[in-house]
């Protein structure tokens, strides 16, 4: 006769059903705001579509459950969980498998069941807060139909020891099955896994106490489960995965046999016990047993093994084993993971095996670079590796190049491709190219064939380069607020010229509101801003298919129309105040009571050549994360589940190329500074006395209304008035990091686009160190108002110094026209050979420059908007024609985008 | 409900047929919908078949007769649609509480005349509750996979009201059918649930019966069939099966696997065949009983009756066919893993 076995089972749009032969469930723990930083940022940004993709690798990666944790003080838990929950239903690669709802607030459990018909496992509920509310919570799990976890926790706290947890689990079961009604198979405990290895000697015997539990936990209640969070364990050797992985798989070895059924874990990460390097596995079975641990000897033992390993570094294996695949196989295996090694020869090969070189393009390396494009957009590729993959290609195009031209003159009529062309460029006056590079180089990978003008292209050659070459569409890219205008120019321009191509906007300072109210009405054939590189791709595919192109129109103008429409609403909601109430609302600082520190110098002091090794040590790196697009808190960051290992990859190519420039000496770090007598004319212009003449230089002040007791700030605020009496100082500085070019040409040769993005990048932090140096130099020396500073790089980024340098163009001073009066006080283009475009670019593109304000109370702000009554009064003591400094200071003023 | 279970473990029980195909005999026009009582409600009410539980009492009273004299241990209460969010399209929300009140009295009234006459054949009555014209795990909107159209406590609310109508109306069991959406019948188990916990009385059976829609051998909601039955065990039902879209002839292969998988009873009420060209239904009486004699042969069943399409008729000759054959003996539920 038929029977019925009391498995646990679980369902999603299928079952799970956890048979003794099962062995161990793994819970797949990635989406947890509270463990992965970049799933809860998708969250926290409302990109659920990504967080779903989260999901979807877990599953991938061999999850049979996966854990959902919307636990964090900044998200509406019930809110979020619910919507990643809904959007999870209509996914069935996701669906497939139970979900785990995980939350420490019952009401985000409830919400989380809710939504979904398979059976879950709740996570977790506890008798913390005594028996009737575990009762009542376990009785609304049960109404669900849920599994429930149990974790060790009483009215007295969280069980630390064998016993508690022993006694903890054994009260809950016969709560739950007795007073409950629960199935036995329904319940699974959580006996707390706590970190080892800590130094602290009560902290050792914790694994030991968890696997004990288990197995009496498992003797006496055989049909409960029992589960855990395995990362807890190791949590003393964070940054160390290879430690970690061999500890969790040591750890699982022994608690699945003492009869431990799932844990959350990291599926993709385990290694194979047997796999472990003997010595290494010694090492954690005795933390983990607690064995030969007196004086905590194992737990000292563990942690010099993990300082050689770090010391070590991680060794490469190359894992020759894919030589022997198909030619085919092998290119996509190159492509995928960027090895430029056998490049030559197996195109070669390749070549040999196809009709026509084109074919080899057309057919293996287009295949491949489209599944590089699929896991880019699947978020399994970085941004990075996107990058070394694109190297590959070329590598592989430049190798099929002279036969393609060979063919081409022996027959002129042979088809010669037909990919859809993407013109880019940065325009007139802008000189920054890094997010244009990068968009070229993820647009080129997907199959667009890309015509890169470079920077400084004025509008003619960009629109007479479209239409002779034919293209698809045109993206513009700018980094400076002067750039919009330009944009906006050729949108109108487009217009006139009666052209009917998609114009693509993209650039710091671009945005989604500017292009929506500036841009867009401009042109009526399709002006959409896209925000970074990766999602160039899908707005390019929208737009190049000529059924989804229409819709994919249609939706951007109703976005933007409505953009255009909150714009025209929202812009009444601030409130302006007077400009002369403004200036009266000045900074308050007593001036009788400070006294001025007088600089070492006066006049400018310039570097020819300054260390670069040491300056080298004041690069804030997050910003060259965000250029490569992983973004996140450094150094964090490069312990991210998801992007971490990319991340850390990255910045090991950096470093060893920084090293590379530093060494060989391919960049100069030039730079000047000065401090000259200033004082005010009591209102905002700061008088600047250069010898025997004078330099005025005008400030911007705030004008949004402000909360009572707030001022509206002005730069000037910060110099002294004439009338105190108090002789005051203001500096300057301009820095630069030269000689780039050669180098990015040689890499360019060599279609080394990876290289040539991160040298570009290097030199942007360089130039940001080297001012980040100077400013401590002139605090400290210089002019030395804080010869008593110590801070380190992280105090210097988060700007714990006293005195600012804000850059003319930024948002303390927003007009970049008053960087004339600064490079002119500076020693001009001679001194650092920094160039000014017509639209007061700094060239070379890795250069800064600002004031410099040592008064305790200055600090950053930015101007925000300003009204016509402070712009006339601007123009007058500019001496300005108010055409003109409208159109400089368009992107500040009232009633702009 | 001693007798009941008592019943099943003697023989297979059988269902009655189809309802709508019944009352769609009667050729009722849209002033015999609305009776006396309705015969200036602001909308159409025809096609409103639970709405007859108040103005053509009579006839459903007479359908329940027709079924069991035809053979049925089991009678469905008309109510198929009988809650407040089905009931919107009508505007008579309202009535919702009433109507399923009244839909089982009329059923426990005809079935308690039958237990009468031979009280070695017990009749029941099960208060039928069906899927709702929304679903709680489905987007209505295909751009917008995220967005519901139905929220868990609205009906969670409605079907909580009309398990309070059935219960105070007599029904002895209630059978929550045609499950499209797993999610809408976990709200119905958690109503029913929560309703016997707060009012404190006994819980009636519950026979739990899904529908698979398509070959893929999936529900609507794209369960698969055990993935299903995992999801709504914890209903502790007395009866787990199958009803509706699916002829017998589709409908065997899945029964045969709940057959083995189910630690409760297994029921099965397939429709007459698939709907011909003009949407009727065509399969004969003796046809559908010779698919249900099978099943009853190999051991899959406990419970068996038609869905859409059948008749009287049809009741009777699957009640004639089975009598012979021993019900599915239900498995032994091990408490150990051996």
């Amino acid at each position: 006769m038929n029977s019925i076995k009391p498995y646990l089972r679980l369902a999603g749009l299928e079952p799970l059903v956890v048979r003794p032969e099962t062995n161990f469930v793994n819970i797949g723990e990635r989406t947890n705001v509270t463990g992965s930083k970049m799933f809860a940022r998708l969250i926290r940004e409302n990109k659920y579509e990504e967080a779903l993709s989260v999901a979807r690798q877990q599953v991938e990666n061999g999850a049979q459950v996966i854990d959902v944790n919307m636990d964090d003080a900044l998200l509406d838990g019930v809110h979020a969980m619910t919507t990643f929950l809904n959007l999870v239903q209509s996914e069935p690669d996701i669906a497939r498998i139970p979900i785990m709802i995980d939350s420490s607030k019952f009401e985000i459990i409830e919400a989380g069941l809710k939504c979904v018909q398979g059976k879950c496992i709740v996570n977790s509920i506890s008798m913390k807060e005594g028996e009737e509310k575990f009762i009542r919570e376990a009785n609304i799990c049960r109404l669900f139909g849920a599994a429930v976890v149990v974790m060790a926790f009483d009215e007295k706290g969280q069980a630390d020891t064998l016993e508690r947890k022993v006694e903890i689990c054994t009260r809950a079961y016969k709560i739950l099955t007795e007073k409950v009604g629960f199935d036995p198979q329904d319940i699974i405990f959580d006996p707390n896994i706590f970190a080892i290895a800590t130094g602290l000697e009560e902290h050792n015997n914790y694994a030991v106490d968890f696997i004990e539990a288990t197995r009496i936990i498992k003797r006496n209640m055989p049909l409960a489960k029992v589960s855990g969070g395995v990362s807890n364990l190791s949590f003393s050797f964070r940054g160390n995965d290879h430690v970690r992985e061999a500890m969790h798989s040591v750890f699982l070895f022994h608690a699945i046999k003492a009869g431990m059924d799932m844990g959350i874990v990291n599926a993709g990460q385990l290694v194979v016990y047997d796999e472990i390097e003997p010595a290494l596995r010694e090492l954690c079975e005795d933390v983990i047993l607690n064995r030969n641990n007196d004086n905590n000897e194992a737990t000292e033992k563990l942690i010099n093994f993990a300082e050689t390993v770090k010391a070590k570094g991680k060794e490469i294996i190359k894992d020759e084993a894919w030589r022997k695949d198909t030619v085919e196989a092998r290119l996509t295996h190159s492509l995928i993971n960027g090895i430029t090694d056998y490049i030559d020869i197996d195109t070669e090969e390749a070549r040999l095996k196809y009709p026509r070189p084109l074919d080899v393009i057309e057919g293996p390396l287009m295949d491949g670079m489209n599944v590089v494009g699929d896991l880019f957009g699947a978020g399994k590729m970085f941004l990075p590796q996107v990058v070394k993959s694109a190297r590959v290609m070329k590598k592989s195009v430049a190798w099929l190049f002279p036969f393609i031209e060979e063919e081409k003159k022996n027959n002129p009529l042979a088809k010669q491709g037909s990919a859809a062309k993407i013109l880019l460029a940065t325009v007139k006056g802008d000189v920054h190219d890094i997010g244009k590079n990068i968009v070229g180089v993820v647009l080129g990978c997907n199959g667009y064939d890309i015509i890169d003008l470079g920077v400084m292209v004025p509008a003619d050659k960009i629109l007479d380069t479209a239409i002779k070459e034919k293209v698809d569409i045109i993206g513009l890219s700018g980094l400076i607020t002067p750039s919009l205008d330009e944009m906006v120019h050729i949108a109108h321009e487009m217009k006139r010229r009666g052209m009917v191509l998609p114009l693509l906007i993209g650039g710091a300072t671009t945005s989604r509101m500017h292009t929506a109210v500036k841009i867009a009405p401009q042109y009526d054939h399709g002006v959409v801003h896209v925000l970074d590189a990766s999602r160039s791709v899908t707005v390019a595919g929208s737009l190049l298919n000529e059924e989804s192109k229409k819709k994919f129109l249609q939706d951007t103008g109703s976005e933007y129309e409505k953009l255009r429409d909150d714009f025209q609403r929202k812009r009444t909601i601030k409130q302006y105040i007077d400009f002369n109430a403004a200036q009266k609302n000045k900074v308050q600082i007593n001036w009788a009571d400070y006294n001025p520190v007088v600089p070492g110098f006066t006049g400018t002091k310039a570097f020819d050549a300054a260390d670069l090794d040491l300056i080298s040590r004041y690069i804030d790196w997050g910003p060259f994360f965000i250029a490569w697009e992983l973004g996140g808190r450094f150094p964090q960051l490069l312990e991210d589940e998801v992007i971490g290992k990319e991340a850390t990859k990255l910045f090991e190519d950096a470093k060893s190329l920084l090293h590379k420039i530093i060494k060989e000496k391919w960049l100069t770090a030039k730079g000047v500074v000065g401090f000259w007598p200033a004082n005010t004319d009591g209102a905002d212009t700061i008088v600047v006395k250069r010898g025997d003449s004078v330099v005025k230089l005008e400030a911007i002040r705030q004008q949004i209304k402000k909360a009572p007791g707030q001022p509206n700030f002005s730069l000037a605020d910060f110099i002294a008035p004439a009338d105190t009496g108090k002789p005051d100082f203001i500096g300057a500085f301009s820095v630069t990091i030269d000689g780039i070019e050669e180098h990015i040409k040689r890499f360019q040769d060599n279609h080394d686009d990876y290289n040539k993005i991160m040298l570009q990048a290097l030199a942007d932090r360089l130039a940001e160190a080297f001012a980040e140096w100077l400013h401590e130099q002139v605090r400290k020396e210089f002019w030395g108002y804080a010869k008593d500073e110590h801070l380190n790089t992280e105090g210097l980024i988060r700007e714990e110094y006293t005195g600012i340098r804000p850059a003319p163009g930024y948002p303390a001073c927003p007009d970049h026209t008053e960087k004339i009066k600064l490079f002119d006080l500076l020693g001009g283009e001679k001194s650092t050979g920094i160039h000014l475009t017509e639209s007061l670019a700094m060239y070379p593109a890795s250069s800064v420059c600002g004031w410099y304000f040592a008064h305790p109370q200055s600090q950053y702000f930015g101007v925000g908007k300003i009204k016509p009554d402070q712009l006339e009064d601007y123009a007058q003591r500019k001496q300005m024609p108010l055409e003109e400094v409208t159109r400089w200071l368009r992107p500040i003023l009232e009633d702009e985008a | 409900m001693t007798d009941l279970k008592k019943a099943l473990q003697e023989r297979i029980l059988v269902l009655d047929g189809a309802m709508g195909t019944m009352i769609q005999r009667h050729r009722l026009s849209e002033a015999d919908y609305r009776g006396e009582r309705f015969k200036d409600w602001p909308s159409d009410v025809k096609g409103n078949n639970d709405l007859l539980c108040l103005t053509q009492p009579a006839i459903i009273e007479s359908i329940h007769r027709e079924y069991l004299s035809a053979g049925s241990d089991i009678i469905e209460t008309n109510t198929f649609n009988a809650q407040r969010v089905s009931l919107a399209d009508y505007h008579m929300e309202s009535l919702a509480y009433e109507i399923n009140f009244e839909a089982a009295k009329i059923a426990k009234k005809a079935a308690a005349e039958f237990t009468a006459q031979t009280p070695g054949k017990p009749r029941f009555v099960a208060g039928a509750i069906g899927p709702m014209n929304k679903t709680l795990s489905l987007s209505p909107d295909v751009n917008n996979p995220g967005f519901r159209g139905l929220l868990w406590d609205e009906a969670v609310a409605a079907y909580y009201e009309q398990v309070s109508g059935l219960v105070d109306g007599g029904a002895d069991l209630l059978l929550i059918e045609t499950i499209f959406d797993t999610l809408n019948a976990k709200a119905a188990i958690f109503a029913i649930k929560k309703y016997f916990q707060d009012t404190k009385k006994p819980e009636l059976p519950i026979m739990i019966s899904g529908t698979i829609t398509d070959a893929s051998g999936r529900t609507l909601s794209g369960q698969t069939l055990e993935a299903f039955y995992i999801s709504l065990m914890h209903a502790k039902p007395l009866s787990i099966g199958l009803n509706c879209a699916l002829g017998a002839a589709d409908m065997r292969s899945h029964i045969e696997e709940l057959s083995h998988i189910a630690s409760c009873y297994t029921s099965a009420y397939p429709n007459a065949g698939l709907p011909n060209t003009m949407g009727e239904y065509d399969e004969q009486p003796e046809q559908t009983a010779h698919f249900l004699e099978d099943w009853a042969r190999e051991g899959f069943v406990n419970i068996v009756g038609g869905c859409c399409g059948t008749t009287p008729d049809h009741i009777r000759h699957i009640a004639e066919h089975v009598k012979q054959f021993k019900p599915r003996q239900l498995p032994v539920v091990e408490t150990a893993i051996a």
